[in-house]
């Protein structure tokens, strides 16, 4: 894979009077609940280390209080760490004065946050305009592409509300806009669905993955739901009081979770819908690959269950886009894998 | 021994004696030294309040009422109001007290001018630091719980009578509501809002003009009407010291027991109190029309 669009490296970030001296006991090994009690510092995040590559969406995901929130913060700097570094492109974000922050943040992140953070007296056009607008980009330009992406979001004709004038979903799509409008080539975004209906959270999902597939930002989503990181991530880091118990593809996590808080949380995950053949696949290795039958790699297994039930084949063979055989996976291999 | 527990043991008659002519005659030279200068400071203030006053005596009263009730409607989109307010001046007319109303609202305009000038930037100082509120705070409460008799006597001692201290004592009485309230309603504003304009890469200047003060704004703008209320207010008593208007006659009501005089320019003043709160308020809640409506 390239180079890591964000890089971060050996994060610490304690909350409290006298970071630096709590830090050493973090370093020691005292836990979350007793850096509490005895030292009275709140411990928000531990060693955390993660690439997240160009165009790919990385999903943190964590309960409340386990630090996520505090993680994306730290990338656009929100937060200042205790210790650690963070570098975007390779430059490092906690090196940078308060003028090469904003730069920086105007013209690389944008980020859209979970209860909207949208400014009340302004209306869905000023809104969406405002990251432009304080860098003082005409208004005529601003308006211009802020137009494209209210229309993008399906918002046109909202143009001149006020964002108590619409619902929820509604002024999530404004958030989106006003980060898209920013046009920086990361997104973060914290939570951003957390606070809609089901089905409009649905709808964001599917809005974000068909931007994203044509876009191609570097993505960071924040989310405690893992149904919506499944769908949405290409990696998934999970966070638990503030360390990180594993990263990787999803399948990864669902088919090897590390600890047993990864166990308990993918256990009701149905992993017919994550997987896909390549995950499992083995290889061929001169295997007897007669009346097996044939499956796309990238194929979820609950697109393929169905056939293999009522054709009872002994072997899979798993193919790549140009029909050419890249592996093999045995139906009883398959069915361990979904009982498991 | 035993008086020690009956009475307090308290300072010396004479050494107190000495102690209040020694404060009182060192105030009094101060006064004396920098009294024109401080009196010159002021001057561009007392042009102001003498322009207002002269001006709006000067008016013609139809003019007045005209420019009076177009702004009413202005503030307010309100026809029951503009009628109330044209009934209210007929009533302060017809009973002779007009130049006296004047009077009162040239001071009441000018203490305005001269609270927000210098409260919105204090509350906005106090707003950014935690340090500065813990400093401004007890001063306010200074101002808001002594009673105005006793700052009015180093003011008239420093600045004599006339209008001048007499502005002075009603900012003084009026400003803290002001202040306050716009500290609060910028602490007030909305974490997340905040977190976003910092995300989008925003000035503290930005942020300031585009995120606090107009989310502060009807909580700065209940502390304007307060302000005014309290200027009304303090007319009576800052009359004493020389302030024309509609305090005097209620003053003089008072020292010679003139019951209808004094029920009549009591009268004029909820008036004008009334007629500026009212309009205020509404012109207040106009401007927040993204507050209003439902959802879509």
């Amino acid at each position: 894979m390239s180079e890591a669009k964000i890089q971060i490296k050996n994060l610490y970030k304690i909350f409290g009077k006298n970071p630096k001296a709590a830090m050493e006991h973090v370093k020691n090994g005292v836990g979350k609940d007793e850096l509490l009690e005895k030292h009275n510092h709140v411990l928000g995040l531990k060693e955390i280390n993660l690439n997240i590559h160009a165009q790919s969406v990385q999903v943190v995901m964590g309960l409340s209080g386990s630090g996520k929130s505090t993680l994306i913060r730290h990338i656009n700097r929100l937060i200042e760490p205790t210790d650690g570094s963070v570098t975007v492109d390779g430059d490092e974000v906690l090196k940078m004065n308060e003028e090469e922050l904003r730069s920086f943040r105007r013209s690389k992140t944008a980020m859209v946050f979970q209860r909207f953070a949208l400014l009340p007296h302004k209306t869905v056009l000023q809104n969406t305009i405002f990251g432009l607008h304080i860098q003082n980009i005409s208004e005529e330009d601003a308006n211009k592409s802020a137009l494209r992406w209210i229309e993008r979001v399906g918002l046109s004709g909202y143009e001149d509300k006020y964002p108590q004038h619409l619902s929820g979903g509604m002024q999530q799509r404004v958030g989106l806009a006003r980060a898209l409008t920013n046009d920086g080539d990361i997104l973060l975004m914290d939570e951003a669905f957390s606070a809609l209906d089901p089905l409009i959270r649905k709808d964001m999902q599917d809005i974000l993955l068909e931007l994203q597939d044509e876009l191609h930002k570097t993505v960071v989503f924040i989310t405690h739901d893992l149904d919506e990181a499944l769908k949405i991530g290409d990696r998934i880091a999970i966070l638990k009081d503030g360390i990180m118990d594993q990263e990787g593809i999803p399948a990864e996590i669902l088919l090897n979770p590390k600890t047993k808080y990864v166990k308990d949380f993918v256990e009701d995950v149905n992993r017919a819908r994550v997987i896909k053949a390549k995950h499992i696949m083995s290889e061929i290795n001169g295997q007897d690959l007669s009346g097996a039958m044939p499956i796309d790699q990238d194929d979820f297994i609950d697109r393929f269950i169905d056939k293999v039930i009522s054709d009872k084949p002994d072997n899979l063979v798993i193919q790549d886009k140009d029909k050419k055989n890249v592996g093999f996976l045995s139906t009883q291999k398959l069915s361990e894998i979904l009982k498991r | 021994m035993s008086n020690f527990f009956t009475e307090f043991p308290e300072m010396p008659n004479k050494q107190f004696r000495e102690f209040k002519k020694g404060v009182d005659a060192s105030y009094k030279d101060f006064a004396r030294e920098w009294g024109d200068f401080i009196d010159a400071m002021f001057d561009p203030l007392l042009k102001m309040l003498v322009f207002f006053e002269k001006t709006l005596i000067a008016t013609p009263w139809p003019i007045f009422m005209i420019v009076l009730l177009g702004l009413t409607y202005w503030g307010s989109r309100s026809i029951k109001l503009v009628i109330g307010t044209f009934l209210a001046f007929v009533f302060i007319g017809y009973f002779r007290m007009w130049d006296e109303t004047m009077s009162t609202i040239a001071i009441i305009l000018t203490s305005v001018i001269m609270s927000v000038v210098i409260g919105l930037p204090t509350g906005i100082a106090m707003s950014r630091s935690d340090r500065t509120q813990s400093i401004v705070t007890p001063i306010l409460d200074v101002m808001q719980t002594m009673p105005p008799f006793v700052y009015l006597i180093p003011i008239v001692m420093l600045m004599g009578i006339g209008k001048i201290p007499g502005l002075i004592a009603v900012v003084i009485y009026a400003i803290p509501p002001l202040i306050r309230l716009t500290n609060l309603g910028i602490r007030e504003v909305d974490k997340e809002a905040l977190e976003a304009a910092d995300a989008f890469g925003a000035t503290k200047k930005q942020k300031l003009y585009q995120v606090q003060l107009p989310l502060a704004l009807p909580t700065i703008f209940a502390g304007i009407n307060q302000t005014i209320m309290m200027a009304l207010a303090m007319v009576i008593i800052a009359s004493m010291i020389g302030v024309k208007g509609l305090g005097q006659p209620v003053l003089q009501s008072i020292y010679n027991q003139y019951f209808t005089k004094g029920v009549l320019y009591g009268l004029a003043i909820v008036i004008v109190a009334i007629v500026f709160d009212r309009v205020s308020q509404s012109y207040g809640q106009r401007i927040q029309k993204h507050r209003s409506g439902k959802i879509v």
